[in-house]
């Protein structure tokens, strides 16, 4: 669906996106994740044909961007940096202008469309009011409506819950589910986790222009063969368990053993009690802390701690003015 | 495309209040004027005016005189400074482009909303113009006379041309004909200002900077005009043929210079406009 190779932004000397090779496939729930200024929005920029790229091709449905991008965006649906619409105008007539630029989608069909994307949100019952008096959920909503339109193939959407209350989230949440399960291949950038671990079934990680982890969701949350467990009798589990034991934390403990049932009923057999016991998994914040730096929005002082990441040193002391230009790549 | 685009420009407040604003200063000093029957002598203040109180029908022409300096060119700066860069700073931009809308085909849909924004409203301060003219003032005959090549707004004086001056008497079909021609002159004159802006608008995400810009370099044009320092670049200036259409009101009318600022604004909208359009067609869009 889309496919990149070797993609990469420069924007006068700051190197905005590096040699970025991404394979989005048909049907995917792809979490695009990195931290602030990492990227991210060039890449979607460079996909929809906004940004240029500076070498490197892209590939979406099969067709060459941004030579061919023409052909490519009717079928996609996008939500970039935030909805934008002319506040003095209602939430319909914004999305009856949208639809009406460019390749415009068929007026006959063209208030039903409208209805149905506003439905679909949850804003079908909104009134005329200009769009300038609605709240940043209720924009985020019609931005995502704008998206829905013409029922994209593929919908790309940066941060679409942006603004969004908890019972929102959910909604958009199922909603993204369904339009996939209906074909609908979303491209979802986020730095949100907990929105990426939920949703998606594909993660690429970007860290400073470059993609550094780009797997299936499950491959990254397979057991670590570890496992981990919690006993009030600690000190003697930890004695039953001597040599085999990576990591002591208080009454957890984390074994080097791949069967959590083999491990349990040799515990209970010894008489202790395990009120908790599973496998070991990564989770994705702990992967992403791992293979990330800070974002561009983090400017520590030159007297401030080091951080704690490979890599990062160079961040806290990075000069303002290229940190600045980074801030705009986005 | 170009109807979305003047669709929007139609539902923006803001062109409406400009139209009404443009209109309302000559209505203003047309009412001031019949009142006190007091008029600029010839050769001062708004060109035209002193010829107005013995037939209206010439006011749409002093009125065009009245707003040229300053509130058209701003207004169509405005309008033309917003045009990309509004669309930018609002964010719509790069949802227009990734609709897809063409770069070069959004460019053109906006570049004809100013040209029919422009001329509406033109055509707007004429008619206005007229209708005030023919209700304030009287409608004597007016005579036309050929008081020589100057640019200052010397030319008619009506009243006194009647008796004292070779003029010639012109017929409500001539006077027509003429501000016709004046309105099509201005109305390319200001879209030498709105292809400046347009160009910067394509510059900038600040549709206030576009539009103050292409002011700056009006400014700067005015200044260098009534420079004689300045002479041997002042035939290329996009505003030192602004009023050669006081010209059409002369009996024969005197072409040399209303040629010259046809040529001369036609030259700065080509390349201007070639110049937005080279920008914007390449340009990252990081709005």
């Amino acid at each position: 669906m889309i496919v990149t190779r070797a993609l990469t932004k420069r924007y006068g000397r700051v190197l905005a996106v590096d040699q970025v090779d991404l394979d989005v496939r048909e049907g995917d729930r792809y979490g695009f994740l990195g931290p602030n200024g990492s990227g991210k929005t060039t890449v979607v920029r460079m996909l929809l044909g906004l940004v240029y790229a500076t070498s490197g091709e892209i590939e979406v449905m099969g067709r060459p961007v941004p030579s061919r991008v023409a052909e490519v965006l009717p079928e996609v649906g996008a939500l970039v940096e935030g909805p934008s619409c002319y506040g003095h105008l209602s939430g319909r007539a914004n999305l009856a202008l949208i639809d009406a630029s460019g390749r415009a989608g068929p007026r006959r069909t063209r208030r039903r469309r409208i209805a149905e994307a506003l439905d679909r949100v949850g804003l079908a019952g909104v009134d005329n009011r200009a769009v300038k008096k609605y709240s940043l959920g209720m924009r985020q909503r019609l931005g995502l409506a704008a998206a829905l339109l013409r029922s994209p193939r593929l919908l790309v959407l940066d941060e679409p819950t942006n603004g969004l209350d908890p019972r929102g989230i959910s909604e958009i949440r199922d909603l993204l589910a369904e339009l996939n399960a209906a074909g609908t291949t979303v491209f979802l950038s986020s730095h949100q986790l907990a929105e990426v671990e939920q949703l998606c079934t594909r993660v690429g990680i970007v860290n400073r222009g470059r993609l550094v982890v780009q797997q299936d969701l499950d491959d990254l949350r397979a057991p670590t063969g570890r496992v981990v467990l919690r006993t009030p009798d600690a000190d003697r589990a930890a004695a039953l368990l001597d040599g085999r034991i990576v990591r002591r934390d208080g009454d957890r403990l984390v074994v080097a053993a791949a069967d959590p049932a083999a491990i349990n009923a040799e515990l209970v057999a010894a008489g202790l009690r395990v009120p908790e016991i599973g496998p070991e998994r990564r989770s994705l914040e702990e992967l992403v802390l791992s293979v990330t730096g800070s974002g561009s929005d983090r400017i520590a002082g030159p007297s401030a701690n080091p951080p704690a990441h490979a890599g990062e040193g160079e961040a806290g002391s990075a000069n303002p003015p290229a940190r600045a230009g980074e801030g705009e790549a986005r | 495309m170009i109807r979305v685009e003047l669709v929007k420009l139609a539902r923006r407040p803001r062109t409406w209040v400009s139209i009404v604003l443009l209109c309302g200063l000559p209505v203003l000093v047309a009412v001031f004027v019949a009142v006190t029957h007091l008029t600029p002598p010839p050769g001062q203040g708004p060109t035209l005016l002193s010829a107005v109180l013995s037939n209206g029908s010439l006011y749409p022409a002093a009125a065009l005189a009245i707003v040229l300096p300053i509130f058209l060119p701003v207004a169509v700066a405005v309008v033309a400074g917003d045009s990309v860069a509004g669309e930018a700073s609002s964010g719509m931009l790069r949802y227009l482009l990734a609709r897809p809308v063409g770069r070069t085909r959004l460019l053109l849909a906006k570049l004809i909303a100013l040209i029919v924004f422009t001329v509406t409203a033109v055509v707007a301060v004429a008619v206005s113009a007229y209708i005030a003219g023919r209700l304030l003032f009287g409608s004597q005959p007016v005579a036309v006379t050929n008081s020589g090549s100057g640019i200052t707004p010397t030319i008619i004086a009506a009243h006194a041309a009647a008796t004292t001056l070779s003029g010639t008497a012109l017929t409500p079909a001539d006077i027509l004909a003429r501000t016709l021609g004046s309105i099509a002159f201005i109305a390319v004159s200001m879209l030498g200002v709105g292809a400046i802006a347009l160009f910067l608008s394509t510059l900038t995400d600040s549709s206030l900077g576009a539009a103050l810009g292409a002011l700056a370099a009006l400014v700067t044009s005015q200044v260098l005009v009534s420079l004689n320092a300045a002479a041997s670049v002042s035939p290329y200036l996009p505003t030192r043929y602004w009023l050669a259409w006081v010209d059409f009101f002369r009996e024969p009318i005197l072409w040399r210079n209303i040629d010259r600022g046809f040529a001369v604004q036609g030259i700065y909208v080509v390349v201007l406009l070639g110049a937005a359009w080279a920008n914007f067609a390449t340009k990252d869009i990081t709005s």
